[in-house]
């Protein structure tokens, strides 16, 4: 058992390091869940590219660096620390491509990620709908097979990042009247400019039109973006949540640098004398180690052929606690000064603490509320009965 | 990097716990409480011959060497089996007498016997608090007042503990063995072993309290169906595991560099590992009274019983939440008021 990097990976984090320095934004982009700051974004995923960081455990033929999962904790440890920008092509990246990747053809993973990785296609997930939110076996928008495709009709909603993206994912009801809910589904991918789609721009807490639901009235989709066989659907959507909850979506670079800049703003200004403060500060460096400690192991276990699985529900639940416990406790330490958003002249870090905050809300919300979690823990990992919710 | 147990070291783990398990812990728990050490002190002899106390004692003196991630594995096994006696205090006592060096002669004959199971041996540091643990029990108790180093072979009278196998006492003053900054700064040292190993058997109390509970929670029927089946109760367990889950890596990752900073050897390696220590300890003492309080409350009446051997551990935790280290402590160390670094 050992923490020593090789010098492979030492030399890994020092280039992902001075890349960095070199290039990350000296002032923070606006809001990637604006129109203004999506544009903004998309650049930088450009440029990300043009460095190779932009997809790093990909394959070099589709703009990646062949990097160990390892390489990309220490990336995104980087990544973090240098606060790089938030990246707008997150969903592709750490939920569409791991699926394509496990169950997508040759020709889907050589035409869909190569743009991904530049930038050019932004991804939206489309999986809820207004019926069907961790209960996801319950969605009724339905894939009704057309001449060399398929026809998509229905009504999604809280599509993250669908008022500006591209293209989105998603799972439809192909194979009405199955026994079981869950069966019957088929994973397509399809345009969100393409003729039938309506996308609505939906308002979050801060008021951002982050998130759009999207009406679908026989939307095209030719058979070649079909993920996996048509009807086994779930079978590919559930490789996408373990991606979701588990380490890809959140890594603990975030939650390292995170704490680390609370436990600077607590050592710049705060009372030494209020100790429960100083308790909630520690307590945040305390967790953000323990997620990436967790994280390493994680690795070494996936590295010996190990699978996440039910795990990533802990992880899931372990870092959306974290994220809100970090904000509530910077904005406590900001005082008057946290309730300044990010557009108001005089918010420290750019409203950073404050925006964050509101993002963090919705941590246990998404990917599977926390409560479904909770369930999958004792089920499968501790092993008691199923029961009525 | 591999942070993770090689497959030696988790065997080793899984032996010992097929060993504590055939032992009858409990009984021997419940006869060092009424003052009868003798059961304690077999398994005691038996963990010896194991080789646990030698993971503390270096090899020119019978042992395998300073290893602090073998020495988890080992007290994470003496926290699930709620071993009795003084052993994070065993241990601790030859970490003290290596890193003081030369104490006259002391060390060369008690490390030995440590290490083979001849010597159980207590250790408090004054700074700390009045009381040393098992010391009426102990061979000696090795008693840290200020920057002097006594040995002790008295005992007070036994001030029962919330824990009914942890019997504290006061310690007459002994024999002056070393004095001088070296003391404290061994004893210093010794304080975050302590707390290491402290965390490590409340990782193993905690796991315990969670495997008991679940268990018991799959049998137990309430209104036709078994209580484990209840959202409530999932949702309570699962809360447990999440807190045991994550304090593990933080337990591990503090002995991995410990072991970095016994070879590197210089103060600042220590101090770090210090913090990565109290950490350590503040996770793993919380998740296991967190498994203290949810497996009483889902064992119901029949976990407020004496009887029950739940409570040997359910009152373990609560000890060992605050020896070597309150949680309050170990964050301040974790987060060192500006006042006193900076100013």
């Amino acid at each position: 058992m050992d923490l020593e990097l090789t010098a492979a990976d030492e030399e890994f984090r020092r280039e992902a390091r001075d890349w960095l320095a070199a290039h990350v934004p000296a002032e923070p982009l606006p809001s990637l869940e604006t129109a203004e700051g999506f544009a903004a974004h998309r650049a930088w995923e450009r440029e990300l590219h043009g460095g190779r960081w932009s997809a790093v455990t990909w394959p070099e033929e589709y703009g990646g660096r062949g990097a160990s999962v390892l390489q990309w904790l220490l990336f995104e440890e980087e990544y973090h620390a240098a606060r790089a920008p938030g990246r707008v092509s997150q969903n592709g990246v750490s939920l569409l491509a791991p699926t394509l990747f496990e169950h997508g053809t040759d020709e889907q993973v050589a035409r869909v990620l190569p743009p991904m990785a530049r930038g050019e296609t932004v991804w939206a997930q489309a999986w809820s709908e207004p019926g069907a939110g961790s209960d996801l076996a319950a969605l009724r928008s339905a894939a009704v097979r057309a001449d060399g495709g398929w026809l998509l009709r229905g009504h999604k909603t809280w599509s993250s990042r669908a008022a500006f993206a591209d293209r989105a994912f998603g799972l439809f009801r192909s194979h009405p009247g199955g026994d079981r809910p869950h069966h019957g589904l088929t994973y397509l991918m399809f345009d969100l400019a393409a003729p039938g789609v309506t996308v609505r721009p939906i308002g979050r807490l801060d008021g951002k039109p982050a998130f759009a639901e999207l009406f679908l009235e026989d939307v095209f989709v030719p058979d070649a973006d079909v993920i996996g066989e048509p009807g086994q659907g779930w079978r590919v959507a559930m490789s996408t949540a373990g991606n979701e909850r588990g380490l890809t979506l959140r890594s603990p670079g975030r939650f390292t640098a995170a704490a680390d800049r609370l436990a600077a703003l607590w050592r710049a200004g705060a009372d030494p004398a209020d100790t429960a403060l100083r308790d909630r500060v520690a307590d945040a460096l305390i967790g953000a180690r323990a997620y990436q400690l967790s994280a390493y192991a994680g690795v070494a276990r996936l590295t010996e052929g190990g699978t996440p699985g039910a795990a990533a529900s802990l992880t899931k639940i372990f870092w959306s606690e974290l994220d809100i416990a970090l904000h509530e406790t910077a904005l406590d330490l900001l005082g008057p000064h946290g309730e300044l958003a990010d557009a108001a002249p005089e918010a420290p870090d750019h409203g950073g603490w404050a925006d964050g905050w509101i993002f963090a809300l919705a941590g246990p919300v998404y990917a599977g509320t926390n409560e479904i979690q909770r369930d999958i823990i004792a089920e499968r990992l501790l092993g008691l009965p199923k029961g009525r919710r | 990097m591999r942070f993770l147990l090689d497959a030696e070291q988790a065997e080793f783990g899984r032996t010992l716990g097929r060993m504590l398990a055939a032992a009858d812990t409990p009984a021997a728990v419940r006869a060092w409480g009424a003052g009868d050490s003798a059961p304690g002190s077999a398994v005691w002899r038996r963990l010896a011959g194991a080789g646990v106390f030698g993971l503390a004692v270096p090899e020119k003196c019978g042992g395998a060497g300073f290893l602090p991630v073998d020495l988890i594995v080992s007290f994470v096994e003496l926290g699930r089996y709620a071993v009795p006696g003084p052993v994070v205090e065993t241990a601790v006592a030859a970490v003290l007498l290596e890193r003081l060096g030369d104490t006259g002669g002391l060390a060369d004959i008690w490390r030995p016997a440590i290490a083979a199971g001849d010597a159980m041996v207590s250790y408090a540091d004054l700074a700390r608090g009045p009381y040393a643990l098992d010391a009426a029990t102990a061979d000696v108790t090795f008693l840290v007042d200020g920057d002097t180093l006594r040995a002790s072979d008295g005992s007070g009278p036994v001030q029962p503990s919330v824990d009914p196998a942890r019997r504290l006492a006061r310690c007459p003053g002994g024999a002056v063995l070393a004095s001088g900054p070296a003391v404290r700064a061994a004893a210093a040292q010794a304080d975050d072993i302590a707390r290491l190993l402290t965390a490590a058997q409340a990782l193993g109390v905690g796991r315990r309290l969670l495997d008991d509970t679940v268990a018991y929670v799959k049998q137990r029927t309430q209104f036709g169906v078994a209580i484990g089946s209840f959202q409530a109760v999932k949702h309570r367990l699962a809360d447990v595991l999440l807190a045991l889950e994550f304090a593990e890596p933080l337990v591990y990752g503090a002995a991995v560099e410990v072991a970095g900073a016994s070879q590197a050897g210089t103060a600042d390696a220590a101090d770090a590992a210090g913090v990565g220590i109290a950490m350590a300890k503040v996770a793993a003492g919380e998740a296991a009274y967190a498994a203290a309080r949810a497996a009483l409350q889902l064992h119901g009446a029949l976990g407020y019983t004496d009887e029950l051997d739940l409570s040997l551990w359910i009152r373990k935790a609560r000890a060992l939440r605050n020896a070597w280290g309150t949680p309050a402590e170990c964050r301040a160390r974790v987060l060192p008021s500006p006042v006193a670094t900076t100013r």
